[in-house]
């Protein structure tokens, strides 16, 4: 169950032609898939293309009605491998991943499948994480279509654009033998928009067809001397024939404008910025109608140098809008231009920058610089009369703001079972001393920014204990803890890590963070999720496979439970025992749990059951607003609010409406030793009788306690003699 | 070429506050309207809790042209070129006003109320952002700006954020949308429904009228509400700028011991108010220390603790503040973790010295500390604090209290010594005060740091640069929980006065 539900929206990929289709791109691709009659779809979730991952989960019912094959890979490795059913089957087949992390993991079975060659269409999903909301380093997956050869497409943000090139991407892939890579840029991924529906279409080509007579072809697997053929055939038929089929379809677009001289080159995915920049400049209308000649890429991989001769006849100057680095296209116009004894000017890095996100307010920036080099007087003085042309002051972010608007980084959510863990750490590193921390992916990678600022380094998914290696000697007494994710370790982390630190007799500390999901792509299910699954078994314990592998030092603990968090880890620091230590830290996910719980208890509630809910609070006055349980905890319903005490001037800590009543900040209170100022309210809907009985009860003594201490009180306010 | 543009909105919220609700609603809405609609966001990591927006377009069906070109939408916001901005906090408007999105054709809604983040609330003392600069910066650059609590609106409805943010944007008539469209939109979303319309309807009704709720502020104390003795010397003797604190710091010590402890903390104000008076005539120093010897007077024992927690008026306070609906119950239990020093400061004086020094009987007594989660709606629970809350009048023989007026003592000398010789060090001094809170180790920490200031205080009352050296250790004091910033500022002070003393002559410029 993951963190959004796609159930509802998942009914409108039953659309049938001509029907108005409305929603997320992502949804719109499942679409299209459908619709180009694919036979198996597989994939590794990961933002922005978890939704995907979360649509086609949803919508299984669908996908087996149309025989269609899906199932959620082990990793992005596991993904791209499976799409070898298209290397001898005329099986079309779909995968998706986050980029460039996830093709970083699918290189080695990528690069196989494109020497190899495909005879069905097989066709790769990639979320370009790059720029605004990005949560990786940033990089360009087209780096990887360029080394393997793999066909890259990078269709304009339009609903309609995308779901034609997903059929259009399986066809070129056919044609030439290559496996294609359609990339969606963050915002265009969460794009809320239309297209008109065709009839979904049940796979022409069927697995069980492929597995009653297998096929295999000597020329096909990767060993020498095919691997030599195989790149030569690369060389000589399939990029000439991948350069065909874009021709002949136009898969790439020219659009005329008057403008004499200049033209702009752009990705598919900038189009729309580009164009509306344009607007601004009052060079195109909000239609498409622009003044300047254009010349969109729905491919970037391989380029036509041809369609380039072609746009640059004439022009004195084209800007090549081309987000990222380094700057491929660029580099390769040149080189077209060059060899074909144009003199046209390319112009792209410099107006523009060579690194980060084209916004809009970059590439209006970039295109004016280039049109005052290059444009024609008449077409300037438009420019300068454009709401943007003569006021680029309003570009300009206000920089007296900066000092004053504190950045708002990503935590923990409210009622997170990972916070009491390293709440623990904290506290255990400030009795034996800081220790190096390799941290992971995940949601823990939170735990190296405020409040806890713990972990060195992150080197990648599931490689936490992995990156801990030169650090875990265990020489000089001196030991180091490195972090994993539950979902990092069935991605690789037990090889990777922990088979590893075994086979090496690492004196090391792993500690495996088991939420129960995939918490931080959307909550998605993995191997050891409490689950019963219909298409699949979860509960596969993480214990049972450390142990499996060979750790013999294992500690499952509840993170929720400090106490015991604190001893584990305080016992893994310090043991005589030199081998590899593994704290299994469990804590469901707050998120899914109250997803799955929240239904149930409502639904009792109203049925008149007996139902307690649980929540903190602190006493303002006790608070004395020192905040120390802030920075054990981090909560973000453990908050502040102004000081109901006219003599105290610092806010007082306060839990609001938002907790979920996880008692971590209880516990933390406890632990840390740190102040009585917390409680906990149990509140129970429909009481017993008994319930009420006992309350009548304790009300009588405790009110009667409460008006004597009163009196007492008044008493000593008046009394003068102590 | 024609010139006709999309309507364009941004929604600069938080993780969790539900934008993407909103922005669902929004293209419902417009469907509704006729008119063509695209949402976008990049939710990504700052899904969890961080900042993030959320940017839509509208284009009426009715401005289409006729050869079926359909309008080419952004996908995300141009400065310059946005229409609504909405931000769903305080700071965040500060961010979106930062980013150039709000200009002259913007009309510009922010919810007043804070999410505060996690650097302001990591702060030792008062880390918070002054929205001030940006609400008046929010005012002169937009076209309209408009601000009320979104979060209050909806928690008064029962409701969540992104409802009310609806409503608001509905009644600033921003968009060319009938309320309907708006209300069949909710409707169609299914979820909440009832909640979601009246949070809409209150937020819209605000903004249309322009009439925010008023503000409840903080109750403060007046002479009227003390013993007529007290309020008559009060009016006597404290100056009129401290009379409102000094009203404060009498109530509060009525409730913390007895008249006769308030009558002490007012002898204690007099000998300061003397002093203030032959040297300034316009009495900082009364004002601050009224204010920090109040609150140290009432030093956080656990007589202190236990006395606040079984209050009647507490009770009902958390039944509030927990929301505790008609027909349920509630059950309080406390998180309580004395040290052995906080046991043994609740000792007679002779008892607790003597425990703190033992050993076999320390170590008892430190089993017997251990965790305590007391429920104080249990009768035995309940009777455990009241029988602590009674030791009050046997307060003034516990080990805590006479260690704290002894050092009480010596900050109400230091003060007198340095007054007359250097005022502003001695205010400096006065405000320090503001070191002594927390519990258990919080609180040691800061009094060690506290003794160490007024220690160097005494040593450098001849010292013109004093209460800025003084400042800047208190500052630094209060910048980390580990001292690293406090050892480092001592450590600058420790060299500057050492390469001063190796240049004897320089100082005499």
């Amino acid at each position: 169950m993951a963190e959004r539900s796609f159930a509802r929206e998942v009914e409108a990929l039953r659309l049938g032609a001509g029907a108005q289709f409305e929603g997320e791109a992502i949804l719109a691709v499942t679409k299209g898939l459908l619709q180009a009659g694919v036979s198996y779809i597989g994939g590794y979730q990961g933002a922005p293309v978890s939704h995907l991952m979360d649509v086609l989960s949803d919508a299984r019912d669908i996908l087996t009605e149309l025989g269609v094959y899906f199932e959620a890979s082990a990793s992005e490795a596991g993904a791209a491998a499976m799409l070898s059913a298209s290397i001898n089957y005329p099986l079309r087949g779909a995968v998706t991943w986050k980029s460039t992390v996830g093709t970083n993991v699918a290189s080695d079975a990528l690069a196989n499948l494109a020497s190899s060659g495909v005879t069905g269409g097989a066709l790769m999903i990639v979320g370009e994480d790059y720029g605004e909301g990005a949560s990786i380093m940033q990089e360009r997956t087209h780096a990887f279509a360029m080394k393997s050869q793999v066909w890259l497409l990078d269709p304009r943000p339009d609903s309609t654009a995308i779901v034609d090139m997903v059929e259009r991407g399986f066809e070129l892939s056919e044609t030439s033998s290559t496996p294609v890579m359609l990339m969606l840029r963050i915002r265009a991924c969460h794009m809320r928009g239309t297209f008109v529906a065709k009839n979904n279409v049940s796979p022409k080509f069927t697995i069980q067809q492929a597995l009653k007579s297998p096929r295999r072809s000597a020329s096909r697997i990767i060993l020498p001397p095919a691997t030599y053929a195989q790149e030569q055939e690369k060389i000589v038929d399939r990029w000439p024939a991948a350069v065909r089929y874009i021709v002949e379809h136009q898969l790439n677009e020219i659009h005329s404008g008057a403008a004499a001289g200049i033209g702009i080159v752009m990705q598919g995915g900038l189009y729309n910025t580009v164009l509306r920049a344009l607007n601004l400049l009052g060079l195109a209308d909000v239609f498409g109608a622009s003044k300047i000649p254009l010349y969109i890429l729905n491919v970037t991989y391989p380029l036509v140098p041809e369609e380039f001769s072609r746009f640059a006849e004439g022009k004195k100057a084209l800007l090549i809008v081309e987000e990222g680095q380094p700057e491929f296209i660029e580099q390769t116009v040149n080189q077209f231009l060059r060899q074909a004894g144009s003199q046209t000017q390319i112009v792209g890095k410099g107006p523009l920058p060579m690194a980060g996100e084209y916004t809009g307010a970059v590439v209006s920036v970039g295109i004016k610089s280039f049109l005052t080099q290059w444009a024609p007087q008449e077409l300037l003085s438009d420019a300068q009369a454009a709401p943007l042309g003569s006021a680029p002051a309003v570009l300009q972010p206000i920089q007296q703001l900066k000092a004053k608007v504190p950045p708002r980084p990503p935590g923990l959510c409210t009622g997170c079972p990972e916070r009491p863990f390293f709440a623990s750490m904290k506290l255990v590193q400030r009795e034996l001393g800081e220790v190096h921390v390799s941290a992971d992916i995940g949601c823990h990678s939170f735990a190296t920014l405020a409040p806890f600022h713990m972990g060195s380094s992150i080197m990648g998914y599931g490689l936490g204990s992995a990156s801990a290696a030169a650090l875990s000697s265990g020489r000089g007494g001196e030991r180091s803890v490195s972090l994993m994710g539950d979902g990092g370790f069935w991605h690789n982390g037990l090889t990777s890590g922990i088979a590893n630190s075994v086979f090496n007799q690492h004196d090391s500390v792993t500690v495996i963070i088991d939420n129960g999901y995939s918490a931080a792509t959307g909550g998605q299910y993995i191997p050891s999720s409490r689950v019963d699954l219909k298409n699949g078994k979860g509960r596969n314990s993480i214990e049972r496979a450390v142990r499996g592998v060979g750790v013999e030092w294992v500690r499952t603990v509840r993170t929720y439970n400090m106490k015991q968090c604190m001893a584990a880890l305080r016992e893994a620091l310090t043991a005589v025992y030199k081998g590899p230590k593994v704290i299994i830290a469990e804590g469901e996910c707050q998120l899914n749990r109250h997803r799955r719980l929240a239904p149930v208890l409502q639904r009792m509630a109203k049925e008149g059951k007996r139902v307690v809910r649980q929540r903190f609070g602190i006493d303002p006055d006790v608070c004395t607003g020192d905040h120390s349980c802030i920075r054990l905890s981090g909560c973000p319903s453990l908050t502040l609010k102004s000081n109901p005490d006219p003599l105290r001037r610092d806010p007082v800590a306060h839990v609001d409406n938002s907790c979920v009543g996880c008692g971590v900040c209880g516990e933390i209170a406890h632990a840390a030793v740190l102040c009585p100022s917390f409680y906990r309210a149990d509140i129970i809907a429909n009481p017993t009788a008994f319930d009420r009985i006992k309350l009548q009860i304790r009300s009588a003594v405790i009110g009667f306690l409460q008006r004597r201490f009163e009196r007492r009180l008044a008493r000593h306010k008046m009394r003068s003699v102590a | 070429m024609t010139s006709v543009r999309p309507i364009s909105l941004a929604i600069a919220a938080l993780g969790g506050q539900g934008g993407g609700v909103v922005s669902d609603w929004l293209v419902e809405v417009a469907r509704r309207s006729d008119f063509l609609a695209q949402a976008t966001s990049v939710p990504g990591v700052a899904q969890r809790t961080g900042a993030t927006i959320y940017y839509l377009e509208f284009f009426p069906r009715v401005a289409l042209p006729a050869d079926g070109r359909r309008p080419i939408f952004a996908l995300m916001p141009n400065p310059g070129d946005v229409d609504i901005v909405v931000a769903s906090e305080a700071i965040e408007a500060g961010r979106v006003l930062e980013r150039g999105l709000v200009t002259q054709r913007t009309t510009f809604i922010a919810s007043s109320h804070r999410v505060y983040t996690i650097a302001e609330k990591s702060h030792l003392g008062d880390g918070r952002a002054d929205p001030a600069p940006i609400v008046a910066l929010a005012r002169s650059r937009s076209k309209r700006f408009i601000e009320l609590d979104l979060q209050a609106v909806a928690d008064s409805q029962g409701s969540v954020i992104s409802a009310a943010m609806l409503g608001a944007i509905c009644g600033s008539n921003a968009l060319p949308f009938l309320r309907q469209a708006y209300l069949d939109a909710i409707r169609a979303g299914g979820i909440a429904v009832d909640s979601s319309i009246r949070a809409f309807e209150r937020a819209r009704s605000i903004v249309l009228t322009e009439r925010a709720d008023p503000q409840s502020g903080m109750a403060v104390a007046s002479l009227d509400g003390l013993p007529a003795r007290l309020a008559e010397r009060i009016r006597r003797v404290v100056p009129s700028r401290a009379q409102e604190i000094a009203c404060s710091g009498v109530s509060r010590l009525l409730d913390y011991q007895d008249l006769s402890y308030a009558e002490l903390y007012l002898d204690r104000l007099e000998a300061i108010i003397n002093c203030d008076s032959a040297v300034s005539g316009d009495y900082m120093l009364t004002e601050t220390f009224a204010r920090g010897l109040a609150l140290w007077m009432s030093f956080e024992d656990t007589i202190r603790v236990a006395d606040l927690k079984i209050r009647a008026s507490r009770t009902q306070r958390v039944l509030r503040d927990a929301r505790v609906g008609a027909g349920e119950i509630a059950q309080i239990t406390e998180f309580m973790k004395p040290r052995i020093q906080e046991l043994c400061g609740t000792m007679p004086a002779g008892l607790g010295g003597w425990f703190l020094k033992s050993s076999a009987p320390k170590r008892w007594l430190s089993y017997v500390a251990g965790d305590r989660k007391i429920s104080t709606s249990t009768v035995s629970g309940f009777l455990q604090l009241y029988c602590l809350a009674s030791l009050r009048g046997f307060r003034h023989k516990t080990l805590r209290y006479q260690q704290e007026q002894l050092r009480i003592g010596e900050w109400l000398t230091l003060l007198r010594t340095l007054a007359p010789v250097h005022y502003a060090l001695a205010l400096e001094v006065a405000c320090c005060q503001e070191l002594l809170k927390g519990y258990g180790d919080t609180h040691e920490r800061g009094a060690s740091r506290f003794a160490i200031i007024l220690a160097k205080a005494r040593d450098w009352a001849q010292e013109p640069e004093a209460a800025t050296w003084v400042n800047a250790l208190r500052k630094a004091a209060l910048a980390d929980e580990h001292g690293k910033e406090f050892t480092e500022a001592l450590a600058v002070r420790a060299e500057a006065r050492d390469s001063l003393s190796s240049s004897g002559a320089c100082s005499l410029h």
